[in-house]
């Protein structure tokens, strides 16, 4: 079913990671420079010039500029969202939601996705090169939270000169911007649309992603940071990082489901520690293609910017404040498997927002598919955002769709 | 109980319908001509937004849900309302005092586990409740009981025994003798028979709880009454 590669034996692929290496820098993708003499503010007390924004658009902006809107990507995902990756080819991480026709409709709809700060699909972070040295910034790169990620975005629209975004939608991290979105620029959100997310991240949140980053830094090839300059990766400590995380990703049901007890290729046990059973083979896998196309620092700053997130902590400690009188209207979607981030941390959201009298709307989608089923074709999930988002297009004077005439 | 406390324009609240709703839903078009324009509602089981829809489309008001079903919930998002997946008995706490005009239970509250709070609550969050539900005391509900000795199946409940959602029915009567044990008053009042028409206002209590097949009522706390 896969091919068996032990990321923690042996890697040689360094074409794609080249190629992941160069998007860093000189992303396949539309890019906003910002120029030296414009620092950008950040949480940390940091600044940070120059600034490079990489992202991709889906549709026509209407002659309103009424029809766009906002998606964020989650902890490893980026702007690719509808198109085929440049460094791993494979179709765009929301291919299933977005696209002509699609719940997300670019026939109607105008799409815009960036790289976060911090990423390494172009946007600025620690495998972009710090023009004071001439380096990748690595550690020396500041770090950085979801608010900052969300102010780049502004920078962005302000720059494509869209005042209001008729939706912000995202999953996970991005659920997490969205939310920051709503509470920093409400008037800049006509809509807002947060999936399997959490108003803060978890003590148990915190545990995984402490996990990931030890993992990556135990890896003797992260070199403190520094492996970019000397030749070297910590796909080792990197693809264990991704196992581990992708576990948190699925739910019980779903990994017995696919894998049970099966063993891979084989009809017996071998009493070694080869990869046995299907389960630790289809980790294994996760873990070595995660690594062609991630940067392994990028992962130390994402996961942290979740940790810092407590949005919450930001208004005196009251989610309610967060969302006071908002004219933004919400849905709110969570998923009945999902343990990473559970309905209950959407319901602190509903309930902050009834508090605040908000217009929300929340569903708890039934899938067995576990954090992930936002990420895969679940109907009840796409008739939901595809009524909802054909909803507030329709408050908002957005027009059809043209029919289309099937061929 | 005097006639006078039940509202006088019962003719205002059944006359034929100039919207679309079907008759066998003339109970929604009762509880909608309750409710002020532009008015904030919340209604509570709001099922497939049927109410809420009409609510909406006729009377201008800021219409909010909270649904169980998945499938209603997400029939209701289609058509723009918003709405709360979420259940009477344990999500209405979270709501704060006052935050609607109506809070309204359509058809629901036999089938809370704890009608008395949901009917507190709904009281606390918002400035008038509508109740609507069916009456056990109805003369059919009652000959069935009397002359076959089995638990009534009539069109408002059409369920066997054993699988029925509705496990707090009451009667009109009973339903009016809790509303003093919560402190809420009638502020207008409407018995339908089993065919949708109107008990006359004037008619005695013991009338209505024969002959209405459903009651609507619209109520509001006693505290909020002595201050106006």
């Amino acid at each position: 079913m896969f091919e068996i590669t032990n990321p923690l034996k042996s890697v040689s692929r360094r074409q794609p990671r080249a190629r992941a290496a160069r998007e860093a820098d000189n992303p396949q993708s539309p890019l906003l420079r910002l120029p030296e003499g414009e620092p950008l503010a950040l949480d940390s007390g940091a600044s940070l010039a120059p600034l490079q924004i990489a992202y991709q658009t889906y549709g026509t902006l209407n002659a309103a500029r009424s029809n766009a809107i906002l998606i964020c990507h989650a902890l490893t995902g980026d702007q690719h969202v509808a198109n085929s990756h440049p460094v791993t080819g494979k179709k765009g991480w929301w291919a299933t939601m977005v696209g002509p026709g699609k719940p997300i409709d670019t026939e109607r709809y105008f799409v815009i996705a960036t790289n976060v700060l911090g990423g390494c699909m172009g946007t600025t972070g620690p495998a972009s090169t710090n023009p004071a040295t001439g380096h990748p910034y690595g550690l020396d790169f500041p770090v950085v939270t979801i608010r900052d990620m969300v102010r780049v975005q502004v920078l962005l629209l302000n720059h494509l000169n869209i005042d209001q975004l008729l939706c912000v939608t995202g999953g996970s991290m991005g659920g997490m911007q969205v939310l920051q979105w709503a509470a920093s620029y409400p008037e800049r959100v006509f809509s807002a649309m947060p999936i399997a997310t959490a108003p803060r991240h978890s003590s148990q949140n915190i545990a995984f992603h402490e996990v990931g980053r030890q993992a990556i830094m135990a890896d003797p090839n992260w070199r403190g940071g520094r492996y970019l300059d000397e030749g070297v990766s910590p796909t080792k400590g990197l693809a264990v990082a991704r196992m581990a995380a992708h576990i948190t990703y699925l739910s019980e049901k779903a990994l017995q489901d696919k894998f049970g007890r099966n063993l891979q290729n084989r009809d017996a046990h071998t009493f070694s520690f080869d990869a046995d059973f299907q389960v630790e083979n289809y980790l294994r896998y996760q873990g070595s293609s995660f690594v062609d196309r991630f940067d392994a620092n990028s992962y130390l700053y994402v996961t942290r910017a979740c940790d810092y997130f407590d949005l919450a902590a930001d208004y005196g400690g009251s989610l309610a404040l967060a969302f006071k009188n908002t004219p933004t209207r919400f849905c709110v979607i969570s998923f009945t498997s999902d343990w990473l981030y559970p309905t209950s941390a959407s319901r602190a959201i509903v309930h902050a927002l009834n508090a605040g009298g908000a217009s929300v709307s929340f569903v708890e989608i039934a899938s067995d598919k576990g954090h992930d089923a936002f990420l895969l074709e679940e109907p009840d999930f796409h008739a939901t955002t595809r009524g909802f988002l054909s909803a507030v297009a329709d408050a908002r004077g957005v027009r059809q769709a043209a029919v289309a005439v099937p061929a | 109980m005097s006639d006078s406390d039940i509202d006088e324009r019962v003719s205002d609240l059944i006359a034929p319908a100039e919207s679309a709703a079907p008759p066998e839903r003339l109970d929604l078009l009762v509880v909608s001509r309750m409710v002020k324009r532009g008015a904030r509602v919340l209604d509570v089981g709001c099922g497939d937004g049927a109410l809420l829809k009409l609510l909406r489309d006729t009377r201008a008001v800021d219409a909010r849900g909270i649904e169980l079903s998945q499938r209603g919930v997400n029939d209701c998002v289609k058509n723009g309302l918003s709405v709360i997946q979420g259940d009477a008995d344990t999500d209405l706490v979270d709501y704060p005092d006052n935050a609607f005009d109506y809070v309204i239970l359509s058809q629901t509250l036999q089938a809370t586990r704890e009608p008395r709070k949901v009917l507190e609550n709904m009281l606390r969050i918002g400035r008038r409740a509508i109740v609507s539900f069916p009456n056990f005391g109805h003369w059919r509900v009652r000959l069935q009981l009397l002359f076959r000795g089995r638990m009534p199946r009539t069109d408002t409940l059409n369920y066997a025994w054993y699988e029925t959602p509705n496990i707090h029915l009451c009667t009109i009567r009973d339903f009016v003798s809790l509303l003093d044990e919560v402190g809420a008053c009638i502020e207008r009042g409407i018995a339908l028979t089993r065919y949708g028409k109107p008990v006359r206002v004037s008619a005695p209590w013991w009338l209505w709880n024969l002959f209405g097949a459903q009651a609507v009522f619209m109520l509001e706390r006693k505290s909020a009454r002595s201050r106006t």
